[in-house]
């Protein structure tokens, strides 16, 4: 237990270099964005002194990194700043949205986990059969389909034409939980099929060599059933790989909801970012980022303690 | 003294009895036979070795009985009985009743042989509880006590460690705790001491004499080393190519050896007494599937090469308790082990 304990006060600990690096790079690549937020708020008739004055007053003239470290001090305070645009708190815009894409996410994680999880044991212990040559041939094809052709594809058959879900837009999980659930099918299910593809394989390789270990003869050995030897030893000896990929797959999911709330008008944190970023409205971007990065990095962390617990030798590591 | 050599009771009901074994492998085009007409059979009780090079067949002979072989592309042949009943005919759920119950299994790499991610005490309660309506505590005290049995100084906390916690030897007992806690009528060890130390190597022999013993478990102890069975087993089977080409009492075998094979392994025992002397080997190697002589199998390799040993040779018993697979064997007359 000494050892989890270290573990998870050493990644507590990377977090804030990460942090910071991170939203570091988004703060300089929005220098690039073309566009200068002092024209946009100042409206389209101020004269270049009152531009001057609104400048000085968000502190645009300051030196880069400056204004990046000011805003990274009222982090630290608990102060995630004001959006540009609208004036309103950064939190709680991001509070407004990321309900919506935490769903999306969630949903899609548990779809993928189900479905690749199953190809991959079906075709892992089946090797050589039907089964199994249809889940290593889509699973290239699934990794390398672009997620938002897929869902433009999704919306055209099942909403457009068969009208089993809706084509766009969101409702809040708290309000109607079945409603917010079929808005969040398609999105889901087409952030899930890349996910779902990289399950399958990495699942049936690990498998068959589990399944081929000497350990598993032992098992077969003392009497044990095909059904124990698979779901308990099986799974058991593969969960730290599955875990790792679904941690990975959070990350993806997170990044490709960017693209996804885009096609399906869904008001989340996907869509604040890519919005404000175009407006160069850098508090929210910093703040939807910083948001971002310290949910990926908790999701990891969790993913090492569960490793560590599942497996000795993780955790002796 | 024994009333009959080797100690075997000629009328008892033999607890194995392997009849014209074969197995045959598919590999994509023709079938290979890799064991030909193995016939042999075990008295309950007893410990009986089983000698030869690698890839002779002796773990595939093992893996036969408790029907680990791959369910697809095998052939097998003849007929095993066990205890009465033909394990070759029973289905895949009755055999997975004696498999770990009746007969258990020990493997040569006690590493690689547990599972990694479950403790040594969870893994032997398993194995109890696969065959035993009981509960996890009861299946735990016997778990125990089996840890306890095979000289585990302090088998509860062993119990809860993991495998990669053990050393070699403390694995090797914990596989054969995991063997024996069913108390299982027949105990097949393929090669227990090969992957350990010396020091360790005798220990765990001398464990698997002392439990066949006290628990009358018979023993079929696989090995590739010959100095091993004349220690510690009664009765011995040579393989060579995929057949039984000796069988007989250990220390008659080792006096007179009747097979050539058996002669010149015993004269590949390193022997203290002629130390000076360059080790003796068999010229030549183990022919391949495809290159198997359609005579005696040995015939390549034999220095006493004649003319009836171009065709196929039988198990042949003689008046005592000996059986050899060559023609020639009654008028050879061939070393025997120098002590």
């Amino acid at each position: 237990m000494g050892t989890t304990l270290r573990l998870v006060a050493r990644r507590l600990w990377q977090l804030l270099p990460i942090v910071m690096f991170a939203t570091l790079v988004v703060f300089l690549l929005l220098q690039l964005v073309p566009g200068d937020p002092a024209l946009i708020l100042a409206g389209d008739y101020a004269s270049k002194e009152r531009i001057e004055e609104i400048r000085q007053l968000y502190g645009f003239d300051r030196p880069l990194i400056v204004q990046y470290l000011s805003w990274f001090l009222n982090v630290l305070h608990g102060d995630l700043g004001t959006s540009l645009l609208s004036g309103a708190p950064v939190l709680e815009l991001i509070m407004q949205r990321m309900p919506n894409t935490v769903l999306i996410a969630v949903y899609s994680l548990i779809i993928a986990a189900v479905v690749g999880i199953t190809l991959g044991v079906l075709a892992a212990t089946r090797v050589g059969s039907r089964v199994d040559a249809f889940v290593t041939s889509t699973a290239s094809l699934g990794v390398a389909l672009p997620s938002f052709w897929l869902a433009i594809l999704l919306v055209a058959t099942f909403a457009l034409q068969l009208h089993l879900f809706p084509a766009t837009g969101a409702r809040p999980f708290t309000v109607n939980p079945g409603d917010a659930i079929r808005h969040a099918t398609l999105p889901a299910v087409a952030l899930a099929v890349g996910v779902i593809a990289e399950l399958a394989r990495q699942t049936r390789s690990a498998l068959i060599e589990v399944l081929s270990s000497q350990y598993v003869r032992t098992l077969r050995a003392k009497g044990l059933g095909p059904m124990a030897i698979l779901w308990k030893h099986g799974l058991r000896n593969i969960s730290v790989t599955l875990l790792t990929l679904l941690g990975l797959a959070v990350n993806r999911l997170f990044s490709g909801a960017v693209v996804i709330e885009a096609v399906f008008a869904i008001p989340g944190a996907g869509s604040l970012v890519a919005y404000s970023a175009i407006n160069k409205d850098f508090p929210v971007v910093q703040g939807t980022v910083l948001m971002f990065a310290v949910i990926v990095i908790l999701v990891n962390l969790t993913v090492d303690i569960l490793n560590a617990l599942l497996d000795p030798r993780v955790a002796e590591e | 003294m024994d009333p009959i050599p080797g100690g075997r009771e000629p009328r008892q009901q033999p607890l194995l009895d392997v009849r014209n074994l074969s197995v045959a492998f598919h590999d994509g085009e023709t079938w290979g036979e890799v064991l030909t007409d193995v016939s042999f059979a075990i008295e309950p009780g007893e410990f009986v070795g089983i000698v030869g090079e690698s890839g002779c067949g002796k773990s595939l002979t093992a893996l036969s009985i408790l029907g680990l072989l791959p369910p697809r592309g095998v052939r097998l042949g003849g007929a095993m009985l066990f205890d009465g009943r033909d394990l070759a005919k029973l289905s895949e759920r009755a055999r997975r009743e004696v498999r770990g119950r009746r007969i258990s299994m020990v493997f040569q790499e006690p590493m690689s042989a547990l599972d990694p991610v479950f403790t040594v005490g969870t893994q032997l309660l398993e194995t109890v509880r696969t065959h035993f309506k009981v509960g996890r505590r009861e299946a735990l005290e016997r778990a125990v006590e089996a840890l306890a049995a095979v000289g585990i100084a302090s088998p509860r906390q062993a119990a809860a460690m993991y495998p990669s916690s053990l050393s070699g030897g403390m694995r090797q007992r914990a596989m054969i705790a995991m063997a024996l806690v069913c108390e299982p009528r027949l105990l097949i060890a393929d090669e227990p001491t090969t992957a350990l130390d010396v020091t360790i190597q005798a220990q765990i022999m001398d464990l698997l004499i002392e439990l066949g013993q006290r628990t009358g478990t018979a023993i079929l102890f696989i090995t590739h080393n010959l100095a091993l069975v004349a220690e510690s087993c009664r009765r011995m089977l040579t393989m060579y190519a995929g057949q039984i080409v000796e069988d007989g009492p250990v220390r008659e075998i080792l006096a007179r050896p009747r097979h050539p094979y058996t002669a010149g392994l015993l004269g590949s025992i390193p022997q203290s007494s002629r130390r000076k002397s360059v080790l003796p080997s068999i010229p030549g190697r183990v022919p391949s599937l495809h290159e198997m002589p359609p005579g005696c199998r040995f015939a390549p390799r034999c220095a006493h090469v004649e003319p009836p040993c171009l065709v196929p040779q039988q198990l042949v018993s003689g008046r005592d308790w000996r059986k050899v697979r060559c023609r020639r064997a009654g008028e050879l007359a061939l070393p025997g082990a120098q002590s």
